[in-house]
């Protein structure tokens, strides 16, 4: 097979997974021009990713629990409760912030495997167990912040987890207007994907698989080792990598390699496949929906303390409709309505596609109505071209 | 006979790759009880659908005549309009809606935009009276026991001013009483003139109320017999259903059976709280090493159930007995405990809840083994793709690779993918429901010979059919279930169509 037809068939067989990243490279070219570059400086680049964080990490539980058939309404406000309690803890119980993270990871965790509780042993449906968690959580934010309105966070390393940067190797004279620490993360991010891809490739081949020819194999990996290249240059040429950044690449890497190389994994696709094969073949349907809840309230916990950090406070309208971005992120996404289909990196695309559409459009100055309007007709035209593609290919 | 209401000439219905209805004719005469009798899947549904429009005008070939004049039936509505009802096996009562709701639904009695309440529920309470249902209008449906359902069914039959009543067993989900009543109620109707077709699978009433019998088998009219000329009995009717030769599309077997039992289930019954009836009672039987036992049983005998309830009991019904595994009493919580245990589960309805469709062949494979593919959860995708490949091979899956989504595959060769599945387990004892339901006929070929290399293998298989020639051409021991109960035991060498037929339609 020559080159071309072959690049044409992996274009032909992987257009779904491409045409979320292919429709992400269009906005980000179309705000580059539109804003005359400033949608693209590094300043911009990095404030576009913490800004997308909090919503990124919910969007990364939110696919699974979507992935088995339910949805979660109650992780905005849970989200901006567990950064009140986080607030608190830190403020007024004077807790250090080694405790105080882990405890409220640990609140979210319980937070989810109550709904999980209410969703597989009260078998109630999920839109309305997380729809009155949604109620509750409300609640209880606002009581959590009932005496002050707003809880001003005074720990300079908790605020670093929402604004900070990483550090930085010290100066040794070369390069020294970018961040030396992010380029060489990011050299080493390429060369582990190098040695990763080419250690897969050889185990393939010992199973006598058929691979890609050497010269698309060797496409591939230029092609993805120049983004990663780019990212950091762009993302060095400002402060670095900031902590969210760090944050969320670390979540999306785990919940990845759970999700495509795991049993777990496995198991959790299957039940969102089909529920009742999935029990026949002795998987424990009712477990499964513990640990996707109980991951889901894990990273809630996370994204409250991402967000109370970016403000450096915490506030009574923390978490008002992140559940919804969250979903929708997940639909951009390429997650399924349906269940049993969607990929923790395409809803983690999704977010950022979102998120840079509000910041495009906020760049250039475009009234909030239209923003709405704009980012309904992306969503709906995300969806759409995923059924489309879904039926047609196959 | 007098003027026939109802003509079916020459009916044929296809389907991909099968002809369920082969040229059938079919007549009904004004006011007469007329039976269709037939085994599973030998058309009747099939023929009543034709009738009722679900299959429209143009989607089969022949004619229909009703009341003398050609009728091109397009849907349900035109149906209903010239009079004709069908009742369901499963009801299409609406449950959380009152009786008269229930009645009047779709034909409602208006004032302009309005409903007219009052006479809607003067009216359904007439409708009661004729059918001799003694309930109020106003109580939800969901509330009255199945007869009393059923009886409202008729009732909004016959609020449409019907003219011929089509019953599809009506009495398989009924006890004894509400059967008799039934069949009171049918015999009332015939003295109104109203004609009704019944499709039972259960002879005696058949018997006791038919004037006329016609019988079906594979997709043809056999005959039709008349009770007035005394035709009608259980001898004749069983012959008429099962007198086909068996074709020879059983592979030669070679294995011995040894004595070694496997399994044993002693004083096995099961409650299903959701129906708040017992669908098990008393069920004993055993199965030796190398052994094929077939559960005959006609459709909602309760053979799935025990398979079921054996298998981990996933649908939660209460369950009271003895299972015994390789001389070890077992008490399994969940599919799981009994896949553990060397069970394997092939399930009736493979689209339902034995495939993930939108998943690939591969995946489908593994999913009940995941270990066997996986280091410290970990799954070896490599190893899994080879796994496939040797089961695709194995069993002559016919996929252009084990990438392809299982949705994609034929209904063969989706019923291999399951069988890989679960044999994958590495099972000694394997339940297998109805494991060529929908395949063709060279698709069987191969399943029964995959049957019998895994039986010479010292496997033993359960195997629920509700084919009488494949239950006879594959088992070595055969056990008939009517009812929830075990109404038979038949070594291989006794047993006949004629026979499992009886003990399946004992109640």
């Amino acid at each position: 097979m020559d080159f071309i037809s072959e690049l044409k068939k992996v274009l032909r067989q992987n257009i779904r997974e491409y045409g979320m990243y292919i429709a992400l490279l269009v906005i980000i070219i179309i705000f580059a021009i539109t804003t005359k570059g400033l949608f693209v400086s590094p300043q911009n680049i990095g404030n576009l990713v913490n800004q997308a964080g909090y919503i990124a990490v919910l969007a990364v539980g939110m696919t699974l629990v979507i992935v088995i058939r339910h949805i979660d309404l109650s992780v905005g406000f849970l989200a901006g409760f567990l950064g009140a309690v986080a607030a608190t803890a830190l403020i007024s119980w004077h807790l250090p912030v080694f405790a105080v993270i882990p405890m409220v990871l640990i609140f979210g965790v319980l937070a989810g495997l109550f709904t999980a509780f209410l969703v597989a042993q009260m078998k109630i449906p999920s839109f309305v167990a997380t729809l009155a968690g949604w109620l509750g959580y409300r609640g209880a934010l606002l009581l959590a912040t009932h005496s002050s309105g707003t809880i001003n966070i005074t720990d300079a390393t908790f605020n670093a987890i929402g604004i900070g940067f990483i550090p930085d190797i010290p100066n040794i004279g070369i390069l020294p207007e970018v961040h030396k620490l992010t380029l060489i993360i990011g050299a080493l991010a390429i060369v582990a994907f190098i040695i990763s891809a080419i250690n897969d490739r050889r185990k393939k081949q010992s199973y006598n698989f058929e691979v890609l020819s050497p010269a698309m194999f060797i496409l591939q990996l230029v092609f993805v080792s120049a983004i990663v290249a780019a990212i950091s240059w762009v993302l060095a040429g400002y402060k670095g990598l900031s902590w969210t950044a760090v944050i969320v690449l670390v979540v999306t890497m785990v919940y990845h390699f759970i999700t495509t190389q795991t049993v777990l994994g496995r198991h959790i696709y299957a039940v969102g496949g089909n529920p009742e094969a999935a029990e026949l073949s002795g998987i424990n349907v009712k477990r499964l929906t513990y640990i996707v809840f109980g991951s889901m309230g894990m990273l809630t916990a996370l994204s409250g303390i991402l967000y109370a950090a970016r403000l450096k406070a915490a506030t009574t309208t923390a978490g008002n409709l992140f559940e919804l971005d969250a979903i929708a992120a997940t639909y951009v996404g390429g997650v399924s309505a349906a269940g049993g289909v969607g990929k923790v990196v395409g809803s983690i695309v999704g977010a950022i596609v979102m998120m840079s559409l509000t910041n495009g459009m906020n760049l250039m100055g475009i009234d909030i109505s239209y923003q709405y309007i704009v980012r309904a007709a992306v969503l709906a035209a995300a969806v759409i071209f995923d059924v489309a593609t879904r039926n047609s290919s196959k | 006979m007098n003027n026939p209401i109802l003509e079916m000439k020459n009916i044929t219905k296809e389907f991909p790759g099968v002809k369920a209805l082969n040229n059938v004719s079919f007549q009904i005469a004004q006011g007469e009880i007329h039976c269709l009798v037939g085994e599973n899947g030998a058309g009747k549904s099939t023929l009543m659908k034709v009738l009722s429009g679900v299959y429209p005008h143009g989607s089969y070939s022949g004619e229909i005549l009703f009341g003398g004049e050609p009728q091109k039936i397009g849907g349900i509505r035109d149906s209903e309009k010239v009079g004709i009802a069908i009742i369901y096996q499963e009801l299409a009562l609406i449950p959380e809606l009152t009786v008269y709701e229930n009645i009047f639904l779709g034909h409602e009695i208006r004032n302009g935009f309005l409903m007219n309440w009052n006479e809607t529920i003067k009216r359904a309470g007439e409708m009661l009276k004729k059918v001799r249902l003694d309930v109020n209008p106003e109580a939800k449906v969901k509330d009255l026991g199945v007869g009393k359902q059923q009886l409202v069914e008729i009732a909004k039959a016959l609020s449409r001013d019907v003219k011929l009543l089509i019953l599809d067993e009506p009495t398989s989900a009924l006890n004894e009483d509400d059967s008799d009543n039934l069949l009171r109620l049918l015999d009332e109707l015939r003295e109104h003139g109203v004609t009704s077709v019944l499709i039972s699978h259960k002879l005696k009433e058949v018997i006791a109320i038919a004037d006329r019998v016609t019988v079906l088998r594979d997709g043809q009219t056999i005959c039709t017999l008349d009770a007035h000329n005394g035709e009608v009995n259980e001898a004749a009717l069983i012959k008429h259903m099962v007198g086909r030769d068996i074709e020879n599309i059983y592979p030669k077997r070679d294995h011995v059976v040894s004595d070694e039992v496997v399994m044993e289930v002693k004083n096995w019954s099961a409650y299903d709280p959701r129906l708040g009836r017992k669908i098990l009672r008393d069920v004993n039987f055993n199965l030796k090493k190398g052994e094929i036992i077939g559960f005959a049983g006609l459709m909602g005998s309760g053979r799935t159930e025990l398979a079921l309830s054996i298998f981990g009991n996933p649908d939660g019904y209460r369950v009271d007995g003895e299972l015994w595994l390789h001389q070890k009493r077992c008490h399994f919580h969940h599919p799981q405990d009994a896949i553990r245990a060397g069970m394997a589960y092939v399930t009736e309805d493979r689209k339902a809840d034995g495939l993930i469709l939108i998943q690939d062949v591969k995946q489908n494979i593994t999913l009940a083994n995941l270990r066997g593919i996986s280091t410290n959860g970990i799954v070896n995708n490599n190893a899994e793709v080879k796994v496939a490949n040797e089961y695709k091979t194995s069993l002559n899956i016919k996929t252009p690779t084990v990438e392809q989504r299982v949705g994609n595959l034929s209904g063969g060769n989706q019923q291999k993918v399951s069988l890989g599945k679960w044999l994958f387990v590495g099972p000694s004892i394997l339940i297998l429901d109805e494991p060529t339901r929908g395949i063709d006929v060279g698709a069987k070929f191969e399943i029964y010979t995959i049957m019998n290399r895994l039986v010479k293998e010292g496997m033993s298989i359960i195997m629920i059919s509700s084919e009488l020639p494949e239950v006879l051409g594959m088992s070595d021991r055969v056990y008939v279930v009517s009812s929830g109960r075990i109404t038979g035991e038949l070594p291989i060498a006794e047993a006949s169509q004629e026979k499992i037929m009886q003990m399946a339609t004992t109640h």
